[in-house]
């Protein structure tokens, strides 16, 4: 057992730190702590220019291989990059979902020639992508897919509808599992396309969230088409591809983000604080709880990661999006109960209020931050695997138990 | 960075399991119930003398190994799981734990030795209930110390003892010392004895008080409680880890309406969350056993966190396993019973989940006012 940072952990850290202190303290101050969850909408150009400048730091793709134009670093590294990123309040990462789904994925299982032409643009925060997997009638049971592709004279051409696509409104591109196989059902005959955005058979239309802001979309195939190669894996191979995605989804990303809650967290605890709701021992506790849970959240963390460091995730990695999601979720309620009759109050419009963030919202529903921890945590037990997904994952796979019929 | 076991300690965790597996794992801890006995004498046997792990933490100059606190998780986390009813936790953990943090050196080269060759069991008996006066030969000890673990076997006794400012001490008192009197409390969990120990003006040396230069008093009692709640914690996990594999293992065999009770989705995500407990309880116990060795000056914090995650999880491990077996969870004849008893027990034990809480909560800074305000009046 041994716990500790190496000397190059640490020297690794510090490097990021001085990088994201000096962005954040000069051109880019203006951006700090802005597009979080359920502020999407906040400073869309200038996170843009973020992403470039990321990307020009070489701070962008630090997992992806070397071989595909990433850094190939360690697990640990990652994590903390993603770690001083919170710590420095970092905007909002509108480049997430390709350089964290997309592009590992692409790494993994698309041809070179797909490497070459998708990855740099990722690894320079030029392409932003989105990610097209449910749909009305296919949702935690994505193998219900019914959009359907066909190849002709050289191009796929889509018809259907996705939903729920996050970021589809300002997205470049759009990573697309569709039934390219008339004939099949369920997991076969699925394929994974990656296809423009901007073209005339798409359309898309976004979704207000309960929010008031509108980050996902609903996405319109009528006509739209990818050229034949942009299929990542085999026609009809989707499946594998698309869980592979998945499983980057719910991986190494998520392992940094103890420290964004733990600021969270501190503002929760100044707030009961300020407002004397500690002298209620009910409270207290569940503010005493709150702080075990990210304590042990975080030693979780820590073991995934030495472990990972080995190779793959061990079993009990599967954990951890319930285990998040789930703590996250409460940690908003706790916020709600701490504030008392002041949860229902918003922010004041005109004041520190970004008048963006008003306009995006549809009008004047403006959330302070912790009404929005509160009110976006709901989604983080549905998306990326619903805590009911989870949990039959770990009874299947980590505990073996056999499948319902 | 090694979040994990080194082989060494994998080893010896390995040889604690093979030695309560040859006493039949919960069965032995069942026989000491049955026959309303103390300990498992044989299993005692095995750990202190053929493995010699009564000496696993005393200072290798005093006939120890000098091992740590990754070790005391280690071996702990296998005796939980086997619900081992030896006194290898009093001694080792608790008794253990004082002696490490306050004994100084005259005082441990004459404590530890007949402890670490097996040869005579400790425990410690923390709380307010026992005073200290000093008299011209020594010092007095009066009072009464409940819920001691193996209080009525031990043969050296550490008491918490305060005197009349309100100070407390660690005192290594004789089990057997003129006017100690102890007897046996009749618990619900038979696998772990507790006892009440009655001290009638007991008369010590003044060197019996354990004075580690600068670690005496209430700072040398909280460090060594913590060291025992995460020894408690790792038993927590064994067990809780036992608890699981059983409802799991049922839930595979066990056939109703035509299928195993575990395609129920019921079923299988009662047991997802308890993984979700079992794994993260081990996350915070190998944590926590790493900070006791390297990390004193969060130590506290991991403790109490570690303390109130596993007191919690190790409980409902034990009562969903109850209702994951239906009615043969419900019979005496089947372990479950054993487990949650203990789980129950030793939520109270060193503090329960929400004194955990509540001592982090201070610590966090919340209440303070409301706190001080309460003390004053
Ligand atoms: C904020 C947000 C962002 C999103 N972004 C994207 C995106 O970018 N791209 C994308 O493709 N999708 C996205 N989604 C969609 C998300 O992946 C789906 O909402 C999710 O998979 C659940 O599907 P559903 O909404 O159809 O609900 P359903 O699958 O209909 O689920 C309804 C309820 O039934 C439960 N349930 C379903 N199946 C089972 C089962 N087998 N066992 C037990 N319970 C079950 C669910 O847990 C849930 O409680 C996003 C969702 C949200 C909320």
């Amino acid at each position: 057992m041994d716990l500790r940072f190496s000397a190059e952990d640490d020297a690794f850290r510090a490097t990021v730190r001085a990088w994201l202190d000096a962005q954040l303290g000069g051109e880019f101050r203006h951006l700090r702590g802005k597009g979080g969850p359920g502020h999407e909408h906040e400073h869309v150009e200038g996170r843009l220019a973020w992403e470039r400048a990321l990307g020009a730091a070489g701070w962008v793709g630090l997992g992806w291989p070397k071989a595909a134009g990433g850094r190939g670093l360690p697990l640990l590294h990652q994590v903390i990059f993603h770690e001083e990123y919170a710590r420095a309040h970092g905007p909002g990462r509108i480049g997430h979902i390709g350089e964290n789904l997309l592009a590992p994925t692409i790494a993994a299982m698309g041809t070179e020639a797909q490497q070459r032409r998708f990855l740099p643009a990722i690894a320079r925060g030029e392409e932003l992508w989105c990610q097209g997997y449910s749909e009305p009638g296919a949702g935690s049971d994505l193998a219900g897919v019914q959009t359907r592709a066909e190849l002709r004279a050289g191009h796929w051409h889509l018809t259907g509808q996705k939903i729920w696509t996050s970021h589809a409104a300002i997205s470049d591109w759009c990573f697309v599992v569709c039934r390219t196989d008339p004939r099949s059902a369920r997991h076969a005959g699925l394929s994974y396309l990656l296809v423009p955005m901007r073209q005339p058979g798409i359309t898309v239309r976004p979704i207000r969230q309960l929010t008031g802001t509108a980050e996902f979309c609903e996405v319109f195939f009528d006509g739209a088409r990818c050229p034949e190669d942009h299929v990542v894996g085999a026609p009809g191979d989707g499946w594998r591809v698309a869980m592979a995605t998945l499983t980057f989804e719910r991986g190494a990303s998520t392992l940094g983000q103890q420290i964004g809650f733990a600021a969270e967290l501190e503002a929760i605890l100044a707030a009961a604080r300020a407002n004397g709701a500690d002298r209620d021992a009910g409270l207290r506790r569940r503010l005493a709880d709150a702080w075990i849970g990210l304590q042990v959240m975080r030693w979780n963390a820590l073991r995934m990661l030495a472990h990972g460091a080995r190779g793959e995730l061990p079993r009990e990695a599967l954990m951890s999006k319930l285990y998040w999601a789930t703590w996250h979720r409460a940690l908003g309620e706790l916020a709600m109960d701490v504030l008392g009759p002041d949860a229902e109050i918003g922010a004041e419009i005109g004041a520190e209020i970004d008048p963006e963030a008003a306009a995006g919202g549809g009008g004047a529903y403006s959330l302070t931050p912790l009404q929005e921890t509160f009110l976006f945590s709901r989604a983080d037990t549905i998306y990326a695997g619903s805590n009911e997904i989870q949990k039959n994952i770990i009874a299947t796979r980590a505990l073996g138990l056999p499948r319902g019929t | 960075m090694r979040f994990a076991f080194s082989d060494e300690q994998d080893e010896l965790r390995r040889a604690v399991r093979r030695a309560v597996e040859a006493r039949g794992g919960a069965r032995a801890a069942r026989e000491v119930v049955d026959a309303g006995g103390d300990h498992d004498a044989a299993l005692w046997r095995t750990l202190a003398h053929d493995l010699g792990l009564a000496g696993l933490i005393a200072p290798e100059a005093h006939g120890g190994a000098g091992l740590g606190w990754v070790e005391v998780v280690a071996v702990q986390q296998e005796l939980g799981a086997a619900l081992a009813a030896t006194p290898w936790f009093a001694t080792v953990a608790l008794a253990g734990a004082a002696l490490r943090v306050a004994a100084d050196d005259a005082q441990a080269a004459a404590l530890w030795p007949a402890l670490a060759r097996g040869a005579r069991t400790a425990t410690l008996a923390p709380g307010a209930g026992v005073a200290a006066r000093a008299t011209p030969r020594g010092v007095t000890l009066a009072g009464v110390a409940r819920h001691v673990v193996d209080g009525h076997t031990a043969g050296l006794l550490i008491i918490e003892a305060h005197d009349d400012a309100g100070e407390p001490a660690l005192f290594a008192v004789d089990g057997d010392a003129p006017g100690v009197r102890r007897r046996r409390l009749p618990t619900m969990d038979r696998t772990r004895a507790l006892a009440e120990v009655t001290l009638d003006e007991v008369e010590v040396p003044a060197r019996a008080r354990l004075a580690r230069a600068g670690r005496a008093g209430r700072a040398a009692i909280d460090h060594a409680l913590a060291l025992a709640r995460i020894a408690l914690a790792a038993e927590q996990l064994g067990a809780a880890q036992r608890c699981l594999d059983l409802s799991v293992d049922y839930a595979k065999v066990r056939h109703q309406f035509g299928r195993p009770i575990g395609s129920f989705q019921a079923i299988q995500h009662a047991c997802a969350e308890l993984f979700v407990l079992v794994e993260s309880a081990r996350s915070a116990v190998y944590f926590a056993g790493w900070s006791a060795d390297h990390a004193p000056d969060t130590l506290a914090d991991v403790s109490a966190a570690t303390a109130a995650y596993c007191g919690d999880a190790s409980y409902r491990c034990a009562a969903d396993t109850i209702q994951l077996h239906g009615g043969i969870g419900f019979t005496w004849e089947h372990d479950a019973h054993l487990y949650f008893k203990r789980a129950r027990a030793s939520r109270a034990l060193l503090g329960a989940p929400d004194a955990h809480r509540d001592a982090i909560a201070a610590r966090l800074g919340l209440g303070a006012d409301h706190v001080a305000r309460e003390g004053a009046t």
